[in-house]
């Protein structure tokens, strides 16, 4: 399709003008037209002006309170992001060291060991795409109330990594998958045929082929640990410091946002706290756009 | 030796693979078992039917959530299916490769961009925009449809444009050689076609939307009375539940888990539909 596309012959392009001519007559193919253009420019608008206002509000705020905003220990009088931005990349290794090797290994059995068709992978199936349809704030409650309530953890960073790991859990599955199946069947049968075994070939053979789709997931997943808010606030609490171990409260820098935006004090450490955690989405987006594009290449 | 560690890592594979499965079961479990009681405790029809929601006072009726939670993503239905259907139509089929590049990862940005920063965007922006426009508080259905309507348009441009792509060129090229214009044939031959691809994604952008939670929260004025009108606030179900878990207690906690019970099952009949409409897609 896309070869097509790039080799229309010279007959099929038309020029402007009797585009116009044909639009004279048919009233509805320029409104169509007409409302499609203006859909995309709404589009693109809302994303500019989200980006634009949060950019512009934002980095004046972040420089204004440029070193106590960044103070190790959070006051009320600095209202520092350090240790948000500190738990979030606890939380984030957290998550990710508990959900990856079991989507990974999810995945290995979906795709290399599975018999096509049987029960338990349609069960497995529904369930991930159940999973990756519960909204989180109905994550967060059922993390309250398993662990910590139930548990025992109390508000704390492993309760949250472990919510947070059950969530992401359905999209690395998801991606693991779709790397997995990218890798060429005659990949697997060379080895086979050379006498590997099964786990020797799915270990040596099928997954460094895969690592760049693996890691594509795997970073779209660091994306939504670090944006999420409504699954932390009742299962890792709100505390705004460094935690000593990992049985203490601790906010990420989603949640600090919210702490901020619901005490409705500090709206300018809001804005600098917002531009933080903007950039800090958009280069883990096209980061791992960037390791899809690899596996794309790769492939070809 | 390597048979046995041929069966041991089979083992674990399979183990990890129904963890998901236990997952969800235990998620059920957890939520049924503290939900399902509170219900009885309250009464079916006190508790989903029930206007009044004043925990203080023992009166837990979360219709008028159950109402607001519609009427808000019904909103923002209107306002992101046409608004992203028309997009994806352009994406699909008439943007410049050089456009097209640039497009694309905006498009996906957008779906990256977290909830908070979408709440404290309409927060800070939409709700004195709609203070100017509609007078009161600016925190409304209206604003809180708005800003899901945002929200979900890249969930359905990115559903709808694969549905569209997927069509065969033979469709458009057909009608085409019939004498239609480009947007014609694209409008009255490939985008009927894409019908069921189309209607996942917008069941997909309920789903969104009707869970959404931290940007609702900021935008939706959180009243819990019956929403009068457009510019009256409201409450949906996950605002209520993110607003008093904080500080809940007792009847009033499991009253709350139970207010999740319904969400989890308004997601639930929807991933059903959703899985239902893929299937049929697929044939």
């Amino acid at each position: 399709m896309e070869l097509a596309e790039k080799t229309t012959p010279a007959i099929n392009s038309r020029t402007w003008k009797q585009k116009l001519r044909e639009y004279r007559t048919q009233p509805l193919s320029l409104l169509l037209k007409i409302l499609m253009l203006l859909s995309v420019a709404i589009s693109a608008g809302v994303l500019v002006m989200l980006v634009g206002y949060i950019l512009v509000k934002g980095i004046p705020a972040l420089i204004k309170y440029c070193p106590s905003i960044f103070a190790w220990e959070y006051n009320s009088t600095n209202v520092s992001m350090t240790p948000a931005l500190v738990n979030t990349v606890i939380m984030t290794v957290l998550s990710l060291l508990l959900a990856v090797p079991v989507g990974i290994f999810a995945a290995i059995y979906l795709v290399e060991y599975a018999k096509r068709g049987s029960k338990l992978v349609k069960v497995i199936r529904v369930t991930a795409e159940t999973l990756s349809g519960i909204p989180s704030i109905v994550y967060g409650l059922f993390g309250y109330l398993l662990f910590v309530i139930t548990l025992g953890m109390g508000y704390s960073l492993i309760a949250g990594a472990v919510t947070l790991a059950i969530m992401i859990l359905p999209l690395i599955i998801r991606t693991t998958e779709e790397a997995l199946l990218s890798v060429p069947d005659s990949y697997r049968e060379g080895s086979f045929g050379l006498g590997a075994g099964r786990l020797r070939t799915v270990f040596t053979i099928v997954l460094p082929s895969a690592i760049p789709g693996i890691l594509a997931g795997v970073i779209l997943a660091i994306g939504r640990i670090v944006g999420e808010s409504a699954a932390l606030i009742f299962t890792a609490g709100t505390f705004a410091a460094v935690p000593d171990s990992l049985t203490d409260s601790a906010r990420t820098l989603s949640v600090h946002m919210y702490a901020l935006l619901s005490e409705g004090l500090y709206t300018e450490q809001a804005h600098a706290a917002a531009v933080v955690l903007l950039v800090l989405v958009v280069d883990i987006n096209a980061l791992s756009g960037f390791a899809a594009k690899k596996l794309a290449g790769k492939s070809e | 030796m390597h048979k046995y560690k041929e069966t041991i890592m089979h083992g674990v594979f399979l183990l990890s693979a129904c963890i998901s499965v236990i997952a969800v079961i235990t998620i059920c479990i957890f939520l049924f078992a503290n939900g399902i009681p509170a219900i009885a405790e309250i009464g079916v029809f006190d508790f989903l039917l029930g206007k009044n929601w004043k925990p203080l006072e023992n009166q837990f009726g979360i219709f008028p959530m159950i109402v607001g939670s519609l009427y808000v993503t019904a909103g923002a239905i209107l306002i992101g299916v046409p608004i992203g259907l028309l997009c994806a139509v352009y994406m699909a089929k008439f943007c410049p490769q050089k456009l097209y590049k640039i497009l694309k990862p905006a498009i996906e940005l957008m779906a990256g961009i977290p909830s908070i920063v979408y709440g404290f965007f309409g927060l800070m922006v939409i709700v004195p925009m709609m203070q100017n426009i509609a007078g009161g508080s600016g925190k409304s259905m209206l604003t809180a449809s708005l800003l899901l309507g945002m929200m979900i348009l890249p969930t359905i441009i990115g559903v709808a444009e694969s549905a569209i792509r997927a069509v065969p060129e033979c469709f458009y090229e057909g009608s085409l050689a019939l004498g239609a214009t480009a947007e014609r044939s694209v409008f009255f031959a490939t985008l009927p076609a894409a019908k069921t691809g189309i209607m996942a994604g917008v069941i997909l952008g309920i789903g969104r939307a009707i869970g959404e939670t931290m940007a609702v929260v900021m935008v939706c004025g959180n009243q819990s009375v019956m929403p009068k009108g457009l510019a009256s606030g409201i409450r949906t179900l996950t605002a209520n539940i993110v607003l008093e878990m904080g500080y809940a207690a007792d009847l009033h906690r499991d009253a709350l888990i139970a207010t999740a019970v319904v969400l989890f099952v308004f997601i639930l009949l929807i991933n059903t539909l959703f899985s239902i409409i893929k299937n049929r897609s697929k044939d």
